[in-house]
């Protein structure tokens, strides 16, 4: 899904949790989300992912407010911290209008930050000319979520893929070479037999590999991918995650995964951010979050999945008590405006948590949630908070 | 207990120039009163093609060229006998549709009408199909956001002000209009969030239980079936590979095609393990070659994959007693259960 929360709705209607959104006459609306300033130090937390390799890119509490008209404002990011290291890979999981395509807009450089600084090799990034930008792209690439609109039709794939190396590495003298070693990369093979075809000739697991093949094209070393795989189908999905996690590895790639798939995102992330309202809720490696996850949300996210060896499961008829899910969970709101951004569906919510939101408090050190009740939520890993 | 829908040897094409696309070939499914059967299988399938030409929704270029859609609802069947949805004319089609059999469609997010509000369209569906008087209607309308838990005053809202999972919910609603028997439900849940899709779930199978109708829910998501669905139907280029319960197709899946499905989601729980998934893309389904579809991707195929005419055959211990007790039917002819123990096929 793209982020609903850019697409210039009104607030009211923006609000991307299954509920209620605020009655639609209130054109008046106040900044959404805008009063939640949050309250405490936050963590510093080491990343998971800093093992594999040094710090490529570093986004530095980045906020990104988009202004809706008519007064309006919507905080999309909040103070989102964290680093993408060489050869590792941070997943940033969170459902739809969470931020985290925001956030990786403002990586991309595709979004300038209302505040905050990007930092790419220690250095500030700056995207204000047109070569800057240039160089800029060529060390950080995107790919985009859907690979049946992102291609152009009217190209084939070699002129999909020979422009970038134009445009990018402009030493190559045998472009057509390039783009040959770049289709055998992506393990399109016989790479003769792709260059000449057009998009709509090709299945979608081949199209989001060609989407793969321009990004590399550039040469990057960091790799943004959006929801890389959740437009194709199960039976492909798995090969691209290991075709992505090989090339990070083979070429040393920084890169940040975003998806609304935690299950994916323990197979194959080092670090894993989850994202709430526009801010990272929790943080921490892969395994040990989806294994014992702190924040009250990470724990719905990891509930709700859909669990193959539950058999029994309470979605299965003579298994459901009558009465008990009509409806009771539709008064769900999006982000709460004041407080922690999960006050308005958390369970655990009590008054401090509808005033005040939590920054990140450090649980290990390299783990960190955003939650007052930790106490509660996670007894285990509050013991041990610094 | 007899089925309530038993499609049989149902197959479709759609008429190309270049050639016919066999999109669903000589399919057999049967659902049971209150039962929910889920139907996966890739985009391209021919999931969606089934289930609409079972309903005669389908327009040519699509033909149906051959079986029959047996329905024995209360209300339709006169002296038990079954009517064939095949054969009935647009008039007994208008009766059958909506009070019979009802349709959730794929992406809720275009299913409705944007500058309609939600009130029109469901005065739309209930009017049509129930030929209430006005104010009754209008109750019926309410009473129907009710059922999934939305609220009345949400009748005058148009269909982008609301969040995905409700308009997901409406849809539901209006299928749900004129107590129909059986549900199809295509993709219901594909475009939320999963903590919503869990919740719209839930919705489901309660209103199921509450309301006693049948459900043919259609997904890619396997996963997902096997907690929501009773009997499940694995579907890979027109064909069925694969049927039984959900703990057939979890704990001892026959078809290499299942296995590789099984075999291409992560999980949350348990070890973390290497993933392989499945190599390769279905076939072009205008020349399918002949035998099973799957032996271009299939690791185990051997020579006389080519020549199984792909009906489904009882898999796993002899067959003792009636035969239609049997689940789980497969249609690949070489694993048994005596290979799979032996690993050859894991």
């Amino acid at each position: 899904m793209s982020e609903p929360i850019i697409s210039g709705l009104p607030a009211s209607s923006v609000q991307d949790g299954d509920g209620v959104a605020p009655a639609a006459d209130s054109s008046a609306a106040p900044a959404v989300n805008a009063d939640a300033e949050q309250v405490g130090e936050p963590a510093a937390v080491t990343s998971a992912a800093a093992h594999r390799g040094p710090l490529v890119m570093e986004a530095d509490g980045l906020n990104k407010v988009f202004h809706l008209g008519r007064g309006a404002s919507l905080q999309a990011v909040r103070n989102v911290s964290f680093g993408l290291y060489k050869g590792a890979v941070v997943a940033l999981v969170g459902e739809s209008g969470s931020g985290k395509s925001t956030a990786a807009k403002l990586l991309a450089g595709q979004e300038r930050p209302t505040s905050g600084r990007i930092l790419l090799d220690g250095k500030p990034i700056d995207v204000r000319t047109g070569r800057s930008f240039r160089r800029y792209k060529s060390q950080v690439q995107y790919v985009f979520q859907d690979p049946f609109s992102s291609l152009n039709p009217v190209h084939t794939v070699g002129y999909h893929l020979a422009r970038p190396v134009k445009l990018h590495q402009p030493g190559v003298k045998h472009v057509n070479e390039a783009v040959t070693a770049l289709l055998e990369q992506v393990r399109l093979t016989p790479a003769a037999q792709f260059e000449p075809k057009y998009p709509h000739e090709l299945s979608g697991g081949q199209r989001q590999r060609v989407s793969f093949a321009r990004a590399l094209a550039a040469q990057p070393t960091v790799l943004l991918a959006d929801e890389p795989v959740s437009m194709l189908d199960v039976s492909i999905r798995l090969e691209m995650l290991n075709l992505l996690d090989d090339l990070r590895t083979r070429l040393s790639l920084a890169l940040l995964y975003i998806t609304h798939d935690i299950a994916s995102a323990r197979y194959f992330a080092d670090e894993v951010l989850v994202m709430y309202g526009g801010q990272i809720v929790e943080r921490g490696p892969a395994e040990e979050v989806t294994q014992q996850p702190a924040h009250p949300y990470t724990q719905l996210l990891i509930a709700s999945a859909p669990d193959p060896d539950n058999l029994g499961s309470t979605l299965k008829s003579g298994n459901v008590a009558v009465g008990t899910a009509g409806g009771v969970k539709a008064g769900n709101v999006g982000p709460a405006p004041v407080g922690c951004p999960f006050s308005s569906r958390c369970p655990l919510a009590d008054d401090k948590c509808r005033r005040e939101n939590p920054a990140l408090q450090l649980l290990a050190p390299a783990r960190a949630a955003a939650c007052w009740r930790l106490d509660v939520a996670a007894p285990s890993l509050a013991g041990g908070a610094i | 207990m007899s089925p309530i829908l038993d499609i049989s040897d149902l197959s479709v094409v759609y008429r190309t120039t270049g050639g016919d696309v066999r999109a669903v070939e000589k399919v057999n499914l049967t659902l049971s009163p209150g039962e929910v059967v889920g139907l996966c299988g890739e985009s391209g399938s021919g999931k969606s093609t089934l289930a609409y030409g079972a309903t005669r929704l389908l327009r040519p270029p699509a033909l149906v060229t051959s079986g029959n859609v047996r329905y024995s609802g209360r209300r339709l069947t006169h002296g038990g006998h079954p009517v064939d949805l095949l054969a009935m004319s647009h008039r007994e089609l208008h009766e059958m549709r909506w009070r019979e059999v009802a349709i959730v469609f794929q992406s809720a997010m275009n299913a409705l009408n944007p500058v309609l509000r939600v009130q029109d369209q469901l005065l739309d569906a209930v009017t049509a199909h129930l030929r209430l008087p006005r104010h009754e209607a209008r109750e019926k309308a309410a009473s129907l956001l009710d059922l999934v838990g939305i609220s009345r005053n949400r009748l005058r809202s148009y269909p982008h002000e609301l969040s995905g999972g409700m308009r997901q919910r409406v849809m539901i609603a209006m299928a749900l209009a004129a107590d129909p028997e059986v549900v199809i439900m295509d993709e219901p849940t594909t475009a939320l969030d999963v903590v919503v899709q869990r919740d719209i779930l839930a919705q489901i199978v309660e209103l199921k239980e509450r309301l006693d109708f049948a459900i043919l829910f259609i997904t890619h998501d396997l996963s997902l079936l096997l907690e929501l669905a009773d009997r499940i139907a694995v579907m890979y280029a027109g064909r069925l590979l694969e049927t039984g319960t959900a703990h057939d197709i979890m704990r001892e899946p026959a078809h290499p095609y299942t296995r590789g499905l099984l075999n291409s989601f992560p999980s949350l729980r348990g070890a973390r393990r290497e993933l392989a998934g499945i190599p390769g893309s279905p076939p072009d389904l205008r020349d399918p070659g002949p035998g099973c579809p799957f032996i271009p991707r299939c690791k185990h195929a051997i020579d006389a994959c080519s020549d199984v005419d792909m009906s489904l055959a009882p898999w796993g211990a002899p067959v003792i007693g009636d035969p239609a007790s049997v689940t789980h039917l497969t249609a690949c002819p070489i694993v048994t259960p005596q290979v799979s123990q032996e690993g050859v096929l894991s």
